[in-house]
């Protein structure tokens, strides 16, 4: 089972504080940015400060990510240079458009964690999708590397790209969404969502959590320490779902052991890929409540 | 023999000897008047404060106090000395007339509560030649209510009074809600006077001091600033910094998850950021949970009021007023009661409100591995807060929670040992820190209430001692001189620890 | 390395450090902490340490800090020298 990406916190690289309590929150990752959050007067600042901070700082078995300028900049390339010393688990590429932007960076980790015997592949990518030209590519990107362990989706600067403005219901964002799912479960990665901007607002956040569990996303991206609990509360199992999972799963089970092929619950047929679904929600279930 | 009214009256019968004629109502112990309106140096004429007084103030002002730095830059002026000043407690704004007088020879002693700023400093760094006494709350009221802290002259800001003396501190452009503090001063000194900005018709409608106390009644133009006096209301902000949020719920559910956790049950929170929120959560689980509590109690502020007004909790107890909604409400809600330090606290009376406590939630600027607290010295060694109700409280209730961030500024909160004890691990129960909580090792049904009802996890406290070491690294410790600047009184006037001399 | 001009890294935001250089004959160290005591030996054998190790000889160094901790002092210290000593 992949490891819970329920949540992952964003936090601004250059700012000390933030980075040595990031992991008290909850959340099942974090975020560290290079790119939007630190003005580039100081983009060397914080490449040194979170390079320190990964080799410093326990954060736990939280997954720790860092977002790196985009591949159009000349910072990424120190930023990776920097970055990957601190073995973080997933580096996010911002701004991806093709598979061979995806192999450049690639490329430039695997020589690193060369150099300084790093286990080889332990740095991990997970490209973010924003633009036009990203969901145009984004079967090829999905599939340009073995270290890609996720999809993202970068909400804001997409609609920017598409030329609309982002509302509360996201239509605007919903194909590229529905593409992204697409290009990660065809990889057989997770897919990944946007932030939902509006922190005081956690109706609002709850029901795109909903609407994107329902399109196959496995986590959402958070801007405020308030908005995990909620995030997760729709991702966890309802005890409803539980107990229903319990019930299939046993009667698959009973059904294999008298040597049935057809196995019922409630007088309903059922069929494999329900009790497989089914294993993976007591899985998920199980992993939630740790 | 006869009396004036020809009464033949004897002067001893059967066992009662030693009796005393009537010589008519004139008596001159006997006040007839009450209209004790004075004017300011008139008073200070009458009052003849000799050198080595004892004088008392109280701080429910708190940073909007304005009369005591008067009344001792005036006995400055009149040439007293020596005196023992006595205030419930001291803040900032008091600092540096009291170093002044301090160093004019003015002030030779303190009793306080709290000291702050400044002046903690300067006294942290050798300023007095007799040590300052510190005492709880509890421990304060006791002092006085035995004699052994004996005032001469309880000066007493009075937001509303009438010229009998019957003073409010519920009424007046300066409320201040309870007048508690003071309350316990004005039974117990030689003398009490009341300075008010707001003079009213006899009698003043809701008495916090009643006048068979109080000797004289000033009029002043200014009794203290109001906007310092009662602040906006404080209430859960929906901006509470994260990391409070994250000790806030651990706390609410630990409360939830407890065996004393049930109708009726008693609470008393600070009033910081932390606090208030764990009263917002505490409130959405009393209504799901359809429990009602019996009190909340101490520092009272709109938060609090907002679980009375919705009929959460039957009474509130008053020892402070903190925002403007307490002190409406402590004005027209029957329900709302101002209680004085001894009800409150004080160990040597027939029993205080402490005793009915169930859980009470307390600061700490340091805790040690044997869960002994500090709230009066930093991690520099100044003196910087203040003793307060901590160890009352700590006492009385039934569960006692501890609330910090497991480091300020780089320092750690738990160590080895503390600083200061100002109250001992024997009556700490629970720590919650953003990074973990323990549980004090005599409280086995508190683990165990944890464990079974919640899902938080518990971590010994040396472990989480350590873990937050490995973040900040080992400090250097404070030295100090010899010379002890602090007695500290454990509730009971028995001494706990000193505060010494920083090098 | 040499310092050929002054830098300045980092803020006074809590847990931050401001470190400010300038070029100066000699090696000079001034710290300002709130933590002064318990940990301003500690602060200062860490930037002698990173002077040591990038070879600095001469060097006026200005360390304000607000409780930052290890990894944050060396990481704006570094920074702070790498704008130094780059070349104009």
């Amino acid at each position: 089972m992949n490891r819970l990406r329920r949540s992952m916190l964003y936090l601004p690289g250059n700012i000390p504080s933030m980075l040595q309590d990031a992991h008290i929150y909850g959340s099942d990752s974090i975020l560290i940015d290079l790119e939007d959050s630190v003005p580039l007067s100081e983009k060397d600042s914080a490449r040194i400060l979170v390079r320190n901070a990964l080799n410093n700082i326990d954060y736990g078995d939280i997954e720790v990510t860092v977002r790196i300028n985009p591949i159009h900049t000349d910072f990424y390339i120190d930023d990776i240079k920097a970055i990957v010393l601190g073995r973080p688990d997933a580096i996010r590429v911002p701004k991806s458009e093709s598979a061979e932007q995806i192999k450049k960076v690639d490329e430039l980790i695997t020589k690193i964690e060369k150099e300084n015997n790093i286990e080889g592949g332990y740095v991990k990518l997970m490209p973010m999708i924003e633009t036009a030209k990203g969901v145009k590519n984004v079967h090829e990107i999905s599939e340009a590397s073995t270290r890609n362990v996720a999809l993202t989706i970068g909400g804001e600067d997409l609609a920017t790209d598409l030329g609309v403005t982002r509302t509360k219901g996201s239509e605007e964002i919903f194909t590229a969404r529905s593409l992204v799912v697409m290009a990660a479960k065809a990889a057989g990665i997770d897919a990944l969502d946007t932030i939902y901007s509006n922190v005081k607002d956690i109706e609002g956040l709850k029901e795109e959590t909903k609407l994107i569990k329902k399109l196959g996303f496995s986590g959402k991206a958070v801007i405020h320490p308030n908005q995990i609990k909620p995030i997760h509360e729709v991702f966890n199992p309802t005890e409803k779902e539980i107990k229903e999972s319990k019930k299939i799963v046993s009667a698959a089970k009973a059904a294999e052991e008298k040597g049935l092929g057809a196995i019922t619950v409630n007088d309903k047929m059922i069929d494999y890929p329900i009790v497989d679904r089914a294993k993976k929600i007591l899985s998920y279930a199980e992993s939630t409540s740790k | 023999m006869k009396n004036i009214l020809d009464r033949d009256v004897p002067k001893k019968v059967s066992s009662y000897i030693d009796l005393e004629p009537y010589y008519g109502s004139s008596n001159k112990d006997i006040i007839k008047s009450n209209d004790k309106l004075i004017g300011f140096e008139e008073v200070l004429d009458k009052l003849d404060i000799k050198d080595g007084m004892t004088i008392s103030f109280h701080h429910h002002f708190r940073e909007g106090d304005i009369i005591l730095n008067k009344i001792i830059e005036n006995l400055a002026e009149r040439g007293v000395e020596n005196l023992t000043l006595a205030p419930s407690s001291l803040t900032n704004v008091h600092s540096d007339t009291v170093i002044e007088n301090v160093k004019k020879g003015v002030i030779k002693k303190i009793h306080t509560s709290g000291l702050r700023g400044k002046l903690g400093e300067e006294i942290s760094n050798g300023l007095m030649e007799e040590p300052v006494i510190i005492r709880s709350h509890g421990g304060r009221a006791g002092a006085i209510e035995t004699g052994r802290l004996d005032i001469d002259i309880a000066f007493i800001a009075a937001p509303t009074a009438d010229i009998a003396g019957n003073v409010s501190g519920a009424e007046g452009p300066s409320a201040c809600g309870a007048l508690g503090y003071a309350a316990v001063d004005a039974r117990n000194a030689k003398k009490t006077v009341a300075f008010t900005d707001n003079i009213v018709d006899f009698p003043v409608k809701s008495i916090s001091i009643p006048q068979r106390l109080v000797d004289y009644v000033v009029e002043v133009n200014q009794i203290g600033d109001p906007s310092k006096i009662a602040k906006g209301a404080l209430r859960k902000s929906v901006d509470t910094p994260p990391k409070n949020m994250i000790v806030a719920s651990k706390v609410a559910e630990i409360i939830r998850g407890s065996r004393y956790f049930k109708e009726d049950f008693s609470l008393q929170t600070g009033s910081g950021s932390i606090s208030l929120e764990t009263i917002s959560l505490l409130k959405k689980i009393m209504i799901e949970k359809e429990i009602t509590g019996s009190f909340l109690m101490g520092g009272i502020t709109s938060g609090h009021v907002d679980l009375l007004e919705n009929g959460l909790f039957k009474k509130i107890f008053d020892t402070q007023s903190f925002d403007i909604g307490a002190v409406e409400s402590i004005n027209k809600n029957k329900l709302h009661l101002e209680i004085d330090a001894s009800d409150y606290a004080n160990p040597f009376n027939k029993g205080p409100l402490v005793n009915n406590l169930d859980f009470v939630i307390l600061s700490a600027l340091e805790i040690d591995l044997d869960f002994n607290v500090n709230v009066l010295t930093g991690s520099d060694g100044v003196l910087r807060g203040a003793s307060g109700g901590h160890s009352d409280t700590a006492f009385g209730s039934n569960i006692s929670i501890i609330v910090a961030p497991s480091i300020r500024g780089r320092m750690p909160t738990i160590k080895e040992s503390v600083t200061t004890v100002i109250t001992p691990g024997s009556d700490i129960d629970i720590l919650v820190t953003e990074r973990g909580i323990c549980v004090n090792p005599k409280r086995e049904d508190i683990k165990e209430d944890i464990r079974k009802n919640t899902s938080l996890d518990i971590i010994e406290i040396n472990e989480l001692k350590e873990k937050i070491e490995s973040i900040t690294k080992p400090a250097n410790s404070i030295e100090f001189k010899d010379n002890i600047v602090g007695l500290v009184e454990y509730r009971d006037g028995t001494i706990i620890d000193v505060v010494r001399e920083i090098k | 390395m040499e310092i050929n001009k002054a830098s300045s890294v980092g803020t006074l935001e809590s847990s931050d450090v401001l470190i400010s250089i300038q070029p100066e004959n000699g090696i000079n160290i001034e710290i300002e902490s709130d933590v002064m005591k318990q940990y301003g030996d500690r602060i200062e054998r860490i930037v002698r340490e990173t002077i040591n190790y990038f070879e600095i000889d001469n060097i006026y160094v200005k360390v304000q800090d607000q409780g930052a901790l290890d990894y944050t002092i060396k990481a704006r210290l570094e920074t702070s020298l790498k704008r130094a000593s780059e070349s104009k």
